[in-house]
């Protein structure tokens, strides 16, 4: 709820605002009592039903179709009169299809608006009513001094009566009291208004949570992505000219035998440079995200990092269906940067690289997991704390959601298990 | 000997086509693309074909498949592919055509050496072999879990083996390791016999055989 910024220009004091004479009490008078028009339709349509039971449901429906333009209503005159913004309820899907209709139908925020224009808006109107009166009788009995003289001159009384005084003090204490039942009926109004006529918080929190996923998994993939343009424009261009080059001094090499030694030298020296540039783009490139990987899938990728591991790498894969791009591109990263760090610090001989998608143990049906299991036979004692690299690991396994566990005691052997969910 | 180019690289098509006229190669046509390259192997009959794996349209695999194509409808022509990566499936698939012509698929930066290049394309079109390293290494991880008869071998049968299914020579394969000839031909022997294969004559099928056993595929 947002009251309207700069709306009231006086600040809301307790007894100052239930004054007669003040802004507030205009205010919630005039809300009150606007509550009135919007439930005239309703109590009419509740008149039918209830003195005519059999014909009494058409205009019973009539009143229930009328619901989404009675919440517009009563929005805008909780925004007008309160600056009261009631949060609108957003529907999803077209608007007049057979198939949107049905789904409003079933949402639970149809029926609560059928319960606040149903029950509370008559009540409403009969509180403004109320507050009308009160404001109405109030004045006409405090004033009665002045307008007696009007009666017929055999019911008055002239000059002061008890009787007189009495309605006096009662109009007064009506005008005093009206204020009050004005604000309290507006506060009880608004309060359920944002309980019916809003969304519900829970089933709104739950949409965010759905749509920050939305955008997070948007947000990565848009990433990866850019990885893989990046990759595409560096295999195209850079590393194609690299390679000619390496080319052309190897052809100069060759075919100019009888060069001056230093010249010689140079091209050689050139030569050797070239190739290995190639070699650093090579390695870079396959670091933004692997060619392999997006042609020939997982497997294909693995193989060739497992190939290229300077230990002999023992390496299973079994996927029945490819995972989406980013997890692909996580996995790949996860087994790439393992292996990385067992040659740099495990001193193994030897590693075993796992891969499985299968469905989530226990869990319900429907997500699939894809597990990674890495052992090494090296000296062990990898400590998440310390190493940035596993603190790297575990930052790319947490943005798909996915879980970490590192087994390492000192003397060995390390198993690392990353547990990355596909299809959400 | 006759053999045509399909490399989308205009770049590296000038270098290549240079590389294989030092290597004694009469160029018969360039081409950037896959379709081309399938009109002039369909027109020119060479001896070789050297294909860039990753072309137009699709930038994936079309070299791969047009020399799968080549294979079939023109067996007398071999086939030299170059990639930015390798993949040992794709040497599977095109080893599992057999035909005369020889068959070689090379990291597309091993053009840079050019005397090794050219051996390769030399070999590849007298109807043998040349697999990167790479290859042999991705097919020899392939083979591990199980009893692995490769674990009988020595390291440096192991050497061997891998020297062996990349298409050298006995010579070559001597050259590499600074060994004599004759205690390559003993350590091949060895591995045979290891390996239950029996020995074949030509370099070719003594790829072709040791590649299947790596492989897997009977």
């Amino acid at each position: 709820m947002a009251i309207r910024g700069g709306a009231p220009r006086r600040t809301y004091t307790w007894i100052t605002a239930h004054a007669p004479w003040s802004a507030w009490a205009w205010r919630n008078t005039a809300f009150t009592a606007a509550a009135i028009p919007p439930a005239l339709p309703v109590l009419l349509g509740l008149t039918y039903a209830v003195t005519a039971p059999g014909t009494g449901t058409l205009p019973l429906l009539l009143v229930l179709a009328l619901c989404p333009l009675l919440t517009r209503l009563q929005r805008s005159r909780f925004w007008a009169l309160l600056g009261l913004d009631v949060p609108k309820v957003v529907h999803e899907g077209g608007r007049f299809t057979p198939r949107a209709l049905a789904r409003r139908l079933r949402s639970e925020s149809t029926w609560r608006q059928y319960g606040y224009h149903l029950l509370v808006s008559p009540l409403a109107a009969l509180a403004g009513a109320l507050v009308v009166l009160a404001w109405a009788f109030g004045t006409a009995a405090t004033c009665v001094y002045g307008w007696f003289w009007i009666l017929p001159a055999d019911t008055r009384t002239p000059g002061w009566t008890n009787e007189y005084d009495a309605i006096t003090a009662a109009g007064v204490l009506l005008l005093l009291a009206a204020p009050w039942l004005a604000a309290l009926f507006a506060r009880l109004d608004a309060v359920a208004a944002a309980a019916l006529l809003g969304p519900n918080r829970a089933r709104e929190l739950e949409r965010r949570v759905e749509d920050l996923a939305e955008s997070r998994a948007g947000v990565l993939d848009a990433a990866d992505l850019e990885r893989r343009r990046i990759e595409r424009d560096l295999h195209d261009g850079a590393q194609q000219r690299l390679v000619a080059l390496a080319m052309n001094l190897g052809i100069a090499r060759a075919t100019l035998p009888d060069l001056p030694p230093e010249a010689k030298a140079v091209i050689d020296e050139a030569h050797r440079e070239a190739k290995e540039a190639i070699e650093e783009l090579n390695s870079l490139v396959r670091g933004l995200h692997p060619a392999v990987l997006e042609d020939r899938g997982l497997d294909a990728a693995l193989s060739g990092i497992a190939a290229r591991a300077p230990f002999p790498v023992e390496l299973t894969v079994d996927i029945a269906a490819r995972p989406g791009a980013t997890v692909e591109a996580v996995a790949y990263f996860v087994v790439s940067e393992t292996l990385a760090n067992v040659a740099k610090h495990a001193g193994a001989d030897h590693c075993r690289v796992h891969v499985v998608r299968g469905p989530v143990p226990g869990g319900p049906g429907g997500g699939d997991l894809l597990r990674i299991t890495v052992t090494d036979d090296g000296v062990g004692g990898a400590d998440p704390a310390r190493g940035t690299g596993l603190v790297g690991l575990r930052k790319r396994v947490g943005s798909v959601d996915g879980t970490i566990m590192i087994e390492s005691p000192l003397g060995g052997p390390t198993v690392i298990t990353v547990e990355l969910p596909c299809g959400l | 000997m006759r053999a045509v180019i399909a490399e989308d690289s205009v770049l590296l098509r000038i270098g290549l086509v240079k590389v294989l006229e030092m290597a004694g190669f009469e160029v018969l046509a360039e081409t950037g693309d896959a379709e081309g390259l399938l009109a002039a192997v369909g027109e020119h009959r060479p001896e070789l074909a050297l294909v860039d794996v990753r072309m137009p349209p699709g930038f994936t695999d079309e070299g791969v498949r047009a020399a799968l194509m080549i294979r079939q409808e023109s067996p007398d022509t071999a086939v030299l592919l170059l990639s930015q990566y390798v993949e040992e499936r794709y040497a599977a698939d095109l080893l599992a055509t057999q035909t005369r012509a020889g068959i070689g698929y090379l990291l597309k930066q091993r053009v840079a050496d050019v005397e090794e290049f050219i051996d390769a394309l030399r070999r590849v079109a007298s109807g043998g072999t040349a697999l990167d390293p790479q290859v042999v290494a991705q097919l020899l991880l392939r083979r591990g879990g199980g009893p692995d008869p490769l674990g009988r071998l020595t390291p440096r049968e192991r050497e061997v083996l891998a020297l062996m299914a990349e298409g050298r020579s006995n010579a070559g394969i001597a050259a590499e390791l600074v060994v004599s000839e004759s205690a390559v031909a003993k350590h091949i022997n060895s591995i045979f016999t290891k390996l239950d294969l029996p020995p074949a004559d030509g370099d070719h099928r003594r790829v072709l055989a040791v590649l299947r056993f790596l492989d897997g595929t009977p």
